[in-house]
């Protein structure tokens, strides 16, 4: 690990000025759990971490009938502990739950999840099922991404140099909406994901879906919206039928690979199998709304 | 020793000596260890599979400011024998072998300037092809490891050089006529996949060379004087100069018998001039420690109707990594020792692949043959209609059957092991749909060997038991309790010390399950040195001959009048009587007991996603007599979840290139607390005739059971039967969708 | 590479140390301040052997920079006996021998006393989760969750 510099900005200007400042790689500290990682296994390019976490709002919270705007860098362990949030986006909380152990859930935050832009996190295509926006900081002001356009690659997101993610803002759900994100790994913990499917999907009084938005994760560079997979859901009842057909748009629209994880045959198959899974739970839970 | 004996301590759970210090931090393990002027050894490793190595080139290394010392396989003198192998692994030659061979040791004054000076290394390779399954080691055109390795053991000595180092052969009876009269046959290939010891703590030494006088190697290991041993023949070194301590060590499993960083460090120490600090990461540790071997195994049973098994036939292939030696004949021994069985033949295959030198695992080279060997036997029984346990007993190993590997058994706990898991609440559970339950037996011989202990008693008549094996899971517990049971004294009057290489004669390792059959047979034999000495010394206090002195509950009786001394007041004396009293056990033990072992468990399988999730585990084993039942239960369960993990989830994962991809515990996934029942564990005793106190060595057989246990309970759960470890999800969904 | 300056308490005692920006909590615990309990056995958050406690939240100190304890409260195995008197978990540790090598003890130990300040009365699958993080290759947890459960048991006065 070559950290040279070691900076704690105490506003969001003095971040963003760090980060745009200087000829050497500069990187957001956040939790770590990732970054720390990926700096031991390079030991001699230099590094300058920023550690934005003195700056208020990039640790909190907030939830009201609007919606949910989310500080970057709020530990899953405080994110995940908060009722109201999870009474509204139970989905998203599963998948913060998700990362790590409890040690790491001390330390990860669905910002960091977001910005380090694996294939494999678990927060992503709960994101972007509900319809996330990325607010982001730079030096030349404000802008909004969509959580889907926010990761652009394999461990590259759409962030010019200099910026920051400030916040992570979901529109509060229309009626009887609900979400659910499922993972699959080999163990019952401490693994990445094989294979991830977020889904959110809205009801009618009839129980009828009006509305779904399916989002599979670990299955291609990026995670992957899937309409197919929600116009299978769409006007059904989340009946068996409908609930297959969403797998198997679900994994035809996957474009996975083999690696230690697991092979590409066993990801296209099991992500539409989490992908019915999910729909299910998700539908359950839009009908006690 | 056929009535049960009452004891007065053993038995008992008692708090282990060393657990304040394990419990609050305190105890020293082998990285914990620093010394004035210390600086930090690394290694450069291959990032190639196969290479010859045209050049080394360190000149930019050592320019870096900070380094003090590079070494190269050009440091050791002249290798020869088993030594040459050792060393080659331990700094390549003029070949790396394996992704992640160590290639150059580097010192320098902090750890972030040796990483930094190691990219500074300039190696030449020209990339070979790599080898990395038995199936391609053993073509004809097969790329060679060794150009000059022969097999041994043919029927013809070969004429050209192989990836095969040895084959061996193992036989009674005559299998064709057993296969001639069953009536059921099953006959079948399996797999078993390269799998880590695990150990949670990374190799690590702090050592310091002397030249005048004696060096010093701390470090983490299952045998300080074999570590001495090694490292004093790789370098040339007179074994009495060369001082080995014992940290506390952090698991070894067998992984902790062999030497990795001590030659390199103390070369190092030698050119710098200062202490060294090696401490592996975890991604050395699974790249270029202690694997081990992967398997293919040829299983051929045969039974008659009524269910006597009528012959069992094996052919074994073993991969031994780089270098010769996998436990393929360990394998050869132990496959059907289960069984009391007239006709059996068994062939086993010792092969190179491109992986780093297998270490001992915990019953070295028995899973993976027991497993082929348990999976047949239970489709057999099934076959045949047959309950698993019941087939087991009817064929069951006991005293006088004769073994395949020589000698005939002693009394062994089999069948009583069996009988248990029949009656344990799991087996009378019933399953439900989509569950499965697998029963396996397993059979390791366990060994005895060279242990030397001194018990130096204080004047105040308690005593420090200085013993020569690490104590690498609660040990010193049990010899503390068998010398308070000898000596008749409480055991907190007794301090166990693991004694460093200058401290007692030679004692091998902690490994074999050997420590608390042979070393705590040395500690008693110490006690009695002692009490010896006691007697004496109460004679001369009281002018009688020392057979007119009895010993008893601590204390000396005079036999012709009615004194009595205690310990305390002996010892306190023992100025006046002669000097201070200490007992000595110097042994060679004979006659360890195999332990048998017997595991149910019961699996549920999703049939959607084939992960498999383990509902219920009972682990029953022969003891012997457990000294220590904790920590004997501690064994049962702990082997049980590491043949768990090895059954459903570990395996190292190489690229086409030979490169390894899962180097550490993300990847090579160990099982968790979540992923866990219960280890139910029956502690079965058939005394060993040969021990004092009945004890089998416990620490080994139980890794044995799971394999199959596990593979037939998942198989009975998806109702195919499974041939290849482990079973991982992909693997367990590919054979659901194949058969369906 | 300037050090930097880092005031820290640890264990309740304000701490003062010097450390490299590279450095990471786990390397200043055991070579800086010679608190070497705290074990590392992966150095990338898979094993929990150097669980510590930052600000009352559980975390590996592998993953943890050294600066980032300034002004912060670490708790590290060192910390909970308390006066030689070891506490109900250790005790209960050792009474269920729910240690072999002793390797992985230290961050059990931590991450079971956080996890019986969240959660008094865990059940078992709560146990089990809650302390995934904490890989233990000898005992098969077995005697490691008996022990916890009987801690919390302890703890909360039934037993």
């Amino acid at each position: 690990m070559a950290v040279v510099e070691y900076k704690v900005p105490q506003s969001l200007e003095e971040a963003v000025a760090m980060l745009s400042s200087g000829d050497q790689a500069t990187k957001v500290l956040a939790g770590g759990t990732d970054l720390i990682i990926q700096a031991k296994a390079q030991n001699t390019d230099p590094l300058v971490v920023v550690d934005i976490k003195k700056i208020n709002t990039m640790m909190g919270a907030s939830i009201d009938g609007s919606g949910l705007t989310l500080g970057p860098s709020m530990p899953c362990a405080e994110f995940t502990a908060r009722e109201d949030i999870k009474a509204v986006f139970p989905g998203l909380v599963e998948a913060a739950y998700l990362i790590g152990s409890t040690q790491v859930q001390g330390r990860c935050s669905v910002g960091g999840n977001l910005c380090n832009a694996s294939p494999a996190a678990d927060t992503i295509p709960a994101l972007i099922c509900n319809g996330a926006q990325c607010v982001i900081v730079g030096p030349n002001g404000e802008r909004t991404v969509a959580a889907e356009d926010f990761v652009t690659g394999v461990a590259q997101n759409c962030m010019q140099q200099g910026e920051l993610l400030k916040s992570i803002q979901i529109p509060q759900p229309a009626a009887k909406t609900s979400d659910a994100y499922l993972r699959f790994i080999p163990r019952t913990e401490m693994d990445i994901a094989v294979a991830g499917a977020g889904v959110s999907i809205t009801l009618d009084d009839a129980g009828v879906c009006t509305a779904a938005r399916v989002c599979i994760g670990a299955v291609a560079v990026t995670a992957l919206l899937v309409p197919a997979a929600a116009d299978a859901l769409i006007g059904s009842t989340i009946d068996d039928a409908a609930l297959q057909a969403a797998a198997e748009a679900a994994s035809a629209a996957s474009k996975p690979i083999t690696d230690r994880r697991g092979t590409a045959e066993f990801r296209r198959h099991v992500v539409g199998v989490l992908t019915k899974r999910a729909a299910k739970i998700a539908a359950d839970r839009a009908k006690e709304k | 020793m056929s009535e049960a004996k009452e004891y007065k301590y053993i038995g008992q759970r008692s708090i282990r000596p060393d657990g304040y210090d394990k419990v609050t931090g305190r105890a020293a393990y082998g990285a914990d260890m620093s010394l004035p002027g210390m600086v930090w050894g690394k290694i450069l490793r291959s990032p190639h599979a196969h290479a010859n190595i045209k050049s080394i080139d360190t000149s930019r290394a050592e320019a870096l400011q900070g380094v003090l010392a590079v070494a190269t396989f050009a440091d050791f003198p002249a290798q020869k024998g088993a030594s040459k192998d050792l060393a080659t692994n331990i700094l390549a030659n003029d070949k790396a072998l394996y992704h992640g061979h160590a290639i150059v040791g580097l010192a320098a004054t902090t750890a972030d300037i040796a990483e930094r000076a190691l990219e500074l290394i300039d190696v030449v390779y020209e990339v070979l092809t790599p080898v990395m399954d038995i199936r391609d080691a053993i073509k004809a055109d097969a790329p060679l490891i060794d150009e000059k390795l022969m097999t041994v053991g043919l029927a013809e000595a070969p004429t050209s050089a192989s990836n095969v180092a040895a084959r061996q052969e193992f036989k009674k009876g005559d299998v064709e006529a057993g296969f001639a009269e069953a009536d059921v046959i099953v006959e079948r290939e399996y797999y078993t996949p390269t799998i880590h010891q695990g150990y949670i703590e990374p190799h690590a030494c702090t050592v310091s060379y002397d030249e005048a006088g004696q060096s010093m190697i701390w470090c983490c290991t299952q045998g300080h004087f074999d570590v001495r041993a090694q490292t004093a023949g790789i370098l040339g070194m007179s074994l009495s100069k060369l001082k080995v301590i014992a940290s506390e060590i952090g698991g070894g499993f067998g992984g902790k018998t062999t030497i990795y960083l001590e030659p390199v460090a103390l070369v190092l120490s030698r050119k710098a001039g200062r202490p060294v600090k090696m401490v592996m990461n975890r991604d050395e540790v699974l790249k270029a420690t202690g694997p081990g071997s992967a398997s293919r195994n040829w299983i051929k049973v045969g039974a008659k109707k009524d269910g006597t098994i009528t012959a069992m036939q094996a052919k074994l292939y073993y991969e031994a990594g780089a270098f010769k030696d996998s436990p393929m004949m360990m394998g050869c021994m132990t496959a059907f020792t289960p069984y009391d069985v007239d006709n059996m033949y068994l062939e086993g295959y010792d092969v190179l692949v491109n992986k780093p030198k297998v270490a001992a695992y915990r019953a070295p080279g028995a899973p993976q043959a027991e497993y082929a060997a348990e999976m047949a036997v239970s489709e057999l029984a099934n076959k045949l209609g047959i309950d698993q346990i019941d087939l087991r007993i009817q064929n069951a190993a006991k005293e006088g059957t004769q073994t395949v590997y020589g000698p005939k058994l002693k009394a062994v706990g089999l069948v009583e092991c069996l009988e248990a898991v029949k009656n344990s609440p799991q087996y009378k559970a019933p399953l439900k749909a989509g569950q499965g339950r697998g029963v396996a037996s397993g059979f390791w011989f366990n060994i005895g060997g060279q242990s030397s202990v001194v018990l130096n008693m204080t004047p105040d008549g308690t005593g420090i038991l200085v013993e020569g094996s690490p104590d690498i899971g609660g040990s010193r517990a049990s010899m503390q309790l068998m010398v308070a049971e000898e000596m008749g004294m409480e055991p907190a009057l007794f301090r166990p010390i693991i004694g460093d290489t200058e401290n007692l004669a030679f004692s091998q390792g902690t490994g074999g399950s050997r420590t608390t059959f042979a070393t705590g047979m040395a500690c008693i034999e110490a006690a009695q040195d002692v009490i010896r000495q006691l007697k004496e010394r109460a004679a001369a206090v009281w002018n009688v001959t020392p057979d007119q002195v009895e010993w008893a509950e601590g204390v000396a009786i005079n036999t012709a009048g009615d004194d009595k001394l205690t310990c305390a007041q002996i010892c306190k004396g023992a100025e006046r009587t002669g000097g201070q009293i200490s007992g000595r056990g110097n042994i060679n033990a004979r006659g360890a007991g195999p332990s048998f072992a017997v595991h149910l468990c019961d699996v549920e399988v999703d049939k959607e996603t084939g992960k498999v999730d383990v509902l219920r585990y009972t682990a029953a084993q022969d003891a012997g007599k457990a000294i220590h039942p904790s920590y004997v239960e501690g064994q049962l369960q702990g082997g049980a979840v590491q043949g768990i993990g090895w059954a459903l989830n570990e395996e190292y994962v190489y690229n086409e290139d030979g490169l390894l991809q899962n180097t550490g515990f993300l990847d090579y996934r160990i099982p968790l607390a979540s992923d866990l029942p219960m280890i139910d564990a029956i502690i079965i005793e058939v005394p060993n005739s040969f021990h004092p106190f009945g004890v089998r060595g416990v620490g080994e057989s139980g890794i044995i059971p799971p394999l199959a246990a596990c593979g037939m309970a998942v198989s009975e759960a998806i109702d195919i039967q499974i041939v290849d470890l482990p079973c991982s999800p992909p693997n367990v969904l590919k054979v659901i969708q194949e058969n369906s | 590479m300037a050090k930097i300056h880092v005031n820290t308490t640890i264990n309740g005692e304000p701490t003062e140390f010097l450390c490299d920006p590279n450095d990471t909590l786990l390397n200043v615990l055991r070579y800086n301040l010679e608190l070497t309990g705290t074990k590392e056995g992966c150095g990338s958050g898979d094993c929990g052997a150097c669980s510590v406690t930052v600000n009352d939240r559980l975390v590996c100190a592998c993953l943890v920079l050294g600066a980032e304890a300034e002004g912060a409260e670490v708790g590290t195995i060192e910390g909970v006996a308390e006066a030689n008197q070891l506490s109900v978990i250790q005790t209960k540790f050792l009474e269920h021998a729910a240690l072999q090598c002793g390797i992985c003890t230290p961050g059990l130990i931590v991450s079971t006393q956080e996890l019986l300040k969240e959660n008094p009365k865990p059940t078992e699958e709560e146990a089990r989760y809650f302390l995934a993080g904490n890989l233990c290759r000898c005992t098969g947890y077995d005697k490691v969750i008996k022990a916890v459960m009987d801690s919390a048991e302890t703890l909360r006065g039934e037993a």
